[in-house]
């Protein structure tokens, strides 16, 4: 039976090769630790999904914030002179990742703030031990409304803040949009029955419009994914719509926006920031299909202010591709952490987070950014109209 | 059967057990684990119980189940409901959990179980998917958003409970007349029919079993992480507790804690990698795969007589 200490020793060897991996991982927080002791440094955690099925925005928002940090040691730091030194975990998208990195981060890495993780789920599981160890965390682009507020006390989570604007905030935008700009009194509204995000958008654009003087004239609810919508679109057109409000993802909206240019269909289609991908105008078949359609977004890349043009310049030198609302805003919640810092005076966590909570008027590339009661941001929210398959900025309206 | 039960070899397993359990109560409470070992070590504990219960289907009857994370989403989602919305105890919740998540593989299993290898896969495999869906589109338990607020009542002393009681069920289960049957049903399942075995009953019993254990699992994780989503419980859920069952080695109990144990070791460790975590995960598995196709204990357990006496006739309580 030799074969037993065999598997034994193959199964040492193996976790040895395990160890090794993680001592080296070690190696390298531990010489961030001394950086703390040195003073000269600020461990900022990034938390992000790195992998899995969600990696893209998490790669794409990191990366915005590392540039954004470089740039910042570059001009001399933080606090006259201070490096900021962030460390970089991956959570894979699992909740319970997402929170044993945070606490790796407060705990072992001594971080004063957590940036990350995009999504509303692990956001929520990391900020768990935020609150815990009183570390103030902020997402870029957590946009469910319990990200920051707990929807049983209704209480505001003391270290919960974020940089984009919430779903609700989009809907309201868009019905004003609707009806003050494009005059619409009549809509219909095509939304994904299978996805949280487009029904709460469904449900706060039908209200608001209704509020704001409109009437609306056809439901239609589908499933993700399906193929055809003519039916829907059929109904639509015989009640007379003359605006179709779409809050759903590029893959649904091109399908959507094709076939109802194919039934002449010509009325102005509206979304939100789902929308917002270079493939929209390959599933819309064609460029020209997506003419007069508008959607509510976080930024436009076509805006003309001059730090976001630097940024987008910056990025694709650097990563050689173009920045996406994630980018965008995880460029934001890096500046406005140093801000915030240099508002505090001081790197201690407590006072940070106050100066978080106490945000006015800042500068963002994304907009200006205050934050409310409630932590969420107010700020612009970009309407896009797509010109011959261009994103252009129609216009921009705070809320 | 007394004596056999209070041998020396019994009794140093359960001071073994005992051991570990104070150790690490008392180091937790004099606070040498840090919050993030403290996450690791209930990952740990949790994904042993999913690996051990995933086995006794997989490794023991022999059916290749990719559901099992549609019952941990069943015990997750009930424990959750009682404890959150209806202020029932966490055992109270923890058991109804269990066996909610027990009727759903009874429910699953028996028109399933009459498929075999790929087609029972797929079957299970759409079954933890519509599990997900229900849960996307039920409006009681949060929808896609999920539950958020449920109370953290999963502690060390739950965990190691309930991991332990598993992990005994489940081996006292495996040496028992049932536990053959199911073993001779993953040997050969027409010889096992000739024989007498009814093979129905005998892989939804497991079936049953192993999903009661992931209930458990579920309302344990739904206890300690604070919250829960549909997109927890996707499909990769199941393939990776599949991972480390076949890692461990199909059918060995101790396999499958060494792999559990080892996983959640790597993830823990490689989580500043990155993108390349996902390679190393991916090379770790080639390499054991190449090298030991059957896993790191085939089939065989990891048992005291072979560490003490060192003498290969003595087989352990499983046999070979």
């Amino acid at each position: 039976m030799g074969s037993v200490k065999k598997v034994a020793l193959k199964a040492l060897a193996l976790f040895m090769a395990a160890a090794l991996i993680a001592g080296c991982g070690q190696q390298k927080s531990g010489s961030d630790k001394q950086g703390v002791a040195g003073a000269n440094t600020i461990n900022i955690g990034v938390n992000y999904e790195l992998s899995g099925d969600v990696a893209t925005y998490g790669t794409n928002s990191k990366d915005a914030i590392l540039l954004a940090f470089e740039e910042i040691n570059q001009k001399g730091g933080v606090l006259g002179g201070k490096k900021i030194n962030a460390i970089v975990l991956d959570n894979g998208g699992k909740k319970e990742e997402a929170m044993s990195a945070a606490a790796k981060l407060i705990t072992e890495n001594k971080v004063v703030a957590l940036l990350g993780p995009a999504t509303s789920g692990a956001t929520m599981a990391a900020a768990t031990m935020a609150t815990k160890y009183k570390v103030p965390i902020i997402s870029p682009s957590a946009t469910s409304p319990d990200v920051t507020v707990d929807p049983q006390s209704k209480k505001v989570r003391d270290y919960v803040f974020r940089v984009c604007f919430i779903d609700p905030t989009q809907a309201i935008v868009g019905a004003e949009f609707a009806t003050k700009d494009l005059g619409a009194k009549k809509a219909a509204i095509i939304y994904s029955n299978s996805d949280e995000y487009s029904k709460g958008l469904y449900k706060v654009f039908k209200e608001e419009f209704v509020k704001d003087g409109g009437q609306v004239v056809a439901e239609e609810s589908f499933n993700s994914g399906d193929q055809d919508f003519r039916p829907a679109l059929t109904r639509v057109k015989d009640a007379g719509a003359d605006l179709i409000y779409v809050p759903a993802y590029y893959g649904d909206v091109g399908k959507i926006v094709n076939q109802a240019r194919e039934l002449g269909i010509k009325v102005p289609m509206l979304g939100a920031d789902g929308w917002d991908s270079p493939k929209l105008a390959e599933y819309a078949g064609g460029a020209a299909n997506l003419n007069n359609t508008y959607f509510t977004n976080h930024y436009a890349a076509s805006d003309p202010n001059p730090r976001l043009q630097a940024f987008v310049k910056a990025f694709k030198e650097k990563y050689n591709r173009e920045p996406d609302a994630f980018a965008a805003l995880g460029y934001d919640t890096a500046y406005l952490l140093v801000d915030a810092i240099e508002r505090a005076g001081s790197a201690d966590p407590e006072a940070i987070r106050n100066a978080l909570a106490s945000t006015k008027d800042f500068d963002g590339i994304t907009s200006k950014i205050t934050i409310d009661q409630n932590h969420n941001p107010v700020k612009d929210v970009a309407i896009i109209t797509m010109v011959d398959g261009k994103q252009t900025l129609k216009k921009k309206i705070t809320h | 059967m007394i004596e056999v039960r209070f041998n020396k070899k019994n009794l140093i397993v359960l001071a073994g057990v005992i051991l570990i359990y104070f150790l690490v109560y008392g180091l937790q409470a004099v606070g040498v684990i840090s919050a993030f070992q403290e996450i690791n070590l209930m990952m740990l504990g949790i994904n042993i119980i999913l690996a051990v219960s995933l086995n006794l289907i997989v490794g023991f009857t022999g059916q290749l189940a990719l559901g099992h994370a549609g019952f941990m989403a069943v015990g997750a989602y009930v424990a959750a409901i009682l404890t959150t919305n209806l202020n029932q105890p966490f055992p109270v919740a923890l058991l109804a959990g269990a066996f909610s998540a027990a009727v759903a593989g009874i429910i699953i299993g028996l028109p399933t179980l009459r498929l075999r290898g790929d087609y029972l896969a797929i079957a299970t495999l759409g079954f933890g998917e519509i599990i997900r869906g229900a849960a996307n589109n039920i409006n009681y338990i949060g929808g896609a958003a999920g539950m958020i607020g449920i109370p953290q009542l999963t502690n060390w002393t739950w965990l190691y409970v309930m991991m332990v009681l598993t992990i005994l069920v489940i081996t006292n289960f495996i040496n028992s007349t049932h536990g053959r049957a199911c073993v001779a049903i993953r040997e050969n399942e027409i010889a096992a029919e000739t024989m007498g075995i009814n093979t129905t009953y005998y892989k939804v019993l497991a079936f049953a079993m192993g999903a009661f254990f992931a209930g458990i699992a579920g309302a344990l994780y739904a206890h300690y992480f604070y919250l829960i989503q549909p997109n927890t419980f996707t499909f990769f859920r199941s393939f990776d507790i599949l991972v480390m069952v076949v890692f461990g080695g199909l059918g060995s109990i101790t396999g499958s804690i060494i792999a559990a144990a080892g996983i959640t070791f790597v993830n823990a460790a490689l989580q500043d990698l990155a993108v390349l975590r996902m390679v190393i995960y991916a090379v770790l598995l080639i390499i054991i795969m190449v090298f030991r196709p059957q896993g790191l204990m085939g089939n065989k357990e990891f048992t005291l007589d072979r560490w003490l006496k060192k003498r290969g006739a003595v087989s352990g309580p499983t046999g070979n």
